[in-house]
């Protein structure tokens, strides 16, 4: 056995928990779980199988923390997990599964399938078996500050470009302000619009925030990837900009895994509950909405409707607040099929928008949003995570299809009420 | 060794070692798995109505939105095999009396009619459940020597019973030695197969309930 393998099985033993013991000690592979992951509906090919992706996992389990298996492998019957294997299971775990976590949701026994996958990969990046457009990312991650390789210079580039747009100032660095406002790479490198209508809806509601120098980043590829070392590193980065600051709030930004990560896994990654909340923005506005603190005007009259994030809504738990927000500023929009915690994945979340290898098969999964998409008739498709963004755009681009994608907060802040907020000229 | 004598074998003695390994078995699985822990969620649980791990011990008992017209079949023949075996199993006047003997809880049994068209329902349904296994690509994919067994160890009580009951194929004493070890071989290898989880499905039923409403998501 190699060391990394040993060190891959090792972490694996290390993460079964009672949990994981019961759902493997639970399946009655009805292959129910197969019928929500799109992975699957779209190829009509078995191994796609959520619970089919666990296998390395469950014979460790099986082979290590039962009697039988532990019989048996005494007796040199079982079969035990190799690089070889490993290796074969890549495209499996990662590849075709976006940790949309729609399996967990359908398991007539109760199998928090997502769960299990998130904790393999932690065994698959360690034994060597991650792929490399994830090992790049992480490795960027951590030595530059962003998976992208966005450094400050360009975050400032930025702020320059929206006070030019708007006349607002960003603020940097401000110590004591109330709200401390991180940004995924996509939003600095592709989505500059993001910055410019928090810098907008900020100056309404009268609220103090600041960037970080250090902390602008809040996408974490450990998370994806599955190293809990270097999640831990990205998540502690945000953790010590906000307690240098003493911010009382921070807000994740339209970004899905952003959110799992700093909100639900940050704290058991440092070990210590945060000193500091975290909001999403779509909870921020929905909050300063209810205070009146957020004034709109005007409607979208195209016919539009909304792509749930999977991490933002069924893993994540802000289920109301984006139909509420939309609902102020649509007076056309019409439901997706599945919508809320039901909702179908774009495809490329969990990192999989990140590998190159996993293209192909990410643009037939997309096959689920299309025919989704196609049937509300809209023209304008709202999302609330960068992420999903790009690759419903590629996805749109691809099937030659005549939407537009467009994130939720800046729709919200292209209605901002107040006349001096939306002058986009010099003050 | 006659029938008389195999009867009196799987009705005591048998009987005795197969309660004895389903007991312990059991046990020791359930310990296993538990005693496995988890460590505690340290961030700042969000909370929401109707979400946390009981509710899902129950809801998931319905198929959730959207499930029911991807598999039907799976869904109804389900149904049916675990209501038919409920029933089957322990509001048979014989099981009821079975029971009285062994532990003097007695409770009030259907009508042998009733019973005897739950067992045919009940067997419909499992060869239902076994035909799709092998028919549907995906079960058949998953399907282990495992998967096979536990149908196997599942429903020969089921069709030894409702032969013994009407005297079919075999004389009644013969079909009803292998009725009873066909259930002390189902108590054998339960703890040990995927049957165990008639009891960790509501763990972890529990356990997915709870994690997703502490993130304030009903599952």
């Amino acid at each position: 056995m190699s060391a990394t393998l040993n060190k891959g099985i090792g972490v694996l033993k290390e993460i079964i928990d009672a949990p994981i013991a019961s759902f493997f000690s639970s399946c009655v592979h009805c292959g129910l779980c197969a019928e929500a992951c799109l992975f699957y509906t779209e190829t009509g090919d078995p191994k796609y199988t959520p619970i089919h992706k666990l296998e390395p996992l469950r014979r460790v389990y099986q082979q290590e923390y039962t009697l039988t298996g532990r019989l048996t492998k005494m007796l040199g019957l079982s079969k035990p997990v190799t690089d070889d294997e490993l290796d074969a299971w890549q495209p499996l775990v990662y590849d075709s599964c976006t940790l949309c976590g729609r399996c967990s949701l359908v398991c007539p026994v109760g199998n928090d399938i997502v769960y299990m996958v998130r904790k393999l990969r932690e065994g698959m990046a360690i034994s060597g078996h991650a792929p490399d457009g994830l090992v790049e990312a992480a490795g960027r991650s951590v030595e530059i500050g962003s998976p992208m390789g966005v450094r400050l210079p360009a975050v400032k580039a930025q702020m320059k470009h929206v006070l030019e747009d708007t006349g607002i100032e960003i603020p940097l660095d401000v110590t004591g302000a109330e709200y401390m406002v991180l940004m995924s790479s996509m939003e600095i490198i592709s989505f500059p619009e993001y910055l410019a209508a928090i810098a907008r809806i900020m100056k309404q509601a009268k609220k103090s925030w600041t960037l970080c120098s250090d902390a602008f980043e809040a996408t974490n590829s450990g998370i994806q990837i599955g190293v809990s070392d270097i999640a831990r590193v990205l998540v502690q980065r945000i953790v010590d900009g906000a307690e240098k600051l003493k911010v009382k709030t921070v807000i994740s930004p339209e970004c899905g895994h952003a959110y799992t990560a700093l909100r639900w896994e940050g704290p058991n990654l440092i070990g210590r509950p945060y000193t500091f909340d975290v909001l999403h923005i779509l909870e921020v506005l929905d909050g300063f909405y209810d205070q009146g603190l957020l004034k709109i005007s005007g409607f979208e009259e195209a016919r539009l409707t909304f792509h749930d994030p999977c991490q933002l809504v069924r893993r994540g738990g802000v289920l109301e607040e984006p139909r509420k927000l939309l609902k102020l500023v649509a007076n056309n929009y019409v439901e997706m099929s599945d919508p809320g915690k039901m909702n179908w994945c774009c495809g490329g979340g969990g990192g999989v928008s990140a590998i190159d290898e996993a293209e192909n098969l990410r643009l037939v999964a997309f096959k689920t949003k299309k025919s989704q998409l196609e049937a509300t008739g809209a023209k304008t498709l709202v999302t609330a995570c960068a992420n999903c963004r790009i690759v419903l755009e590629e996805g749109l681009e691809h099937y030659k299809m005549n939407v537009h994608v467009t994130g939720l907060t800046e729709m919200i802040a292209d209605h901002l009420a107040t006349a001096e907020i939306n002058s986009r000229e010099m003050p | 060794m006659n029938e008389v004598l195999f009867l009196t074998w799987v009705r005591g003695m048998g009987l005795n070692i197969a309660i004895g390994i389903f007991v312990l078995g059991t046990l020791l699985r359930l310990l296993e798995i538990y005693t496995l822990g988890r460590k505690p969620d340290l961030a700042t649980p969000r909370h929401r109505a109707g979400a946390s791990g009981l509710h899902t011990v129950f809801r998931r008992s319905l198929p959730p939105p959207g499930m029911f017209k991807k598999s039907p079949a799976s869904y109804v023949a389900g149904y049916v095999f675990h209501i038919g075996l409920f029933i089957v199993v322990l509001l048979s006047a014989q099981h009821i009396k079975l029971i009285q003997s062994l532990t003097g809880v007695w409770w009030p049994n259907l009508p042998a009619q009733f019973i005897d068209a739950a067992t045919v329902v009940t067997l419909a349904a499992m060869v239902l459940v076994l035909v799709e296994r092998i028919n549907k690509p995906v079960k058949r994919f998953l399907s282990t020597f495992e998967d096979y067994a536990a149908w196997m160890l599942t429903f020969l009580p089921v069709l030894t019973g409702y032969l013994a009951t009407h005297h079919l194929l075999l004389p009644y004493t013969a079909m009803l030695a292998l009725h009873i070890i066909s259930v002390e071989l189902l108590l054998v290898f339960l703890p040990f197969t995927k049957l165990m989880h008639v009891f960790t499905l509501w763990g972890s039923r529990w356990y997915n309930g709870d994690v997703n409403a502490k993130k304030g998501v009903a599952v």
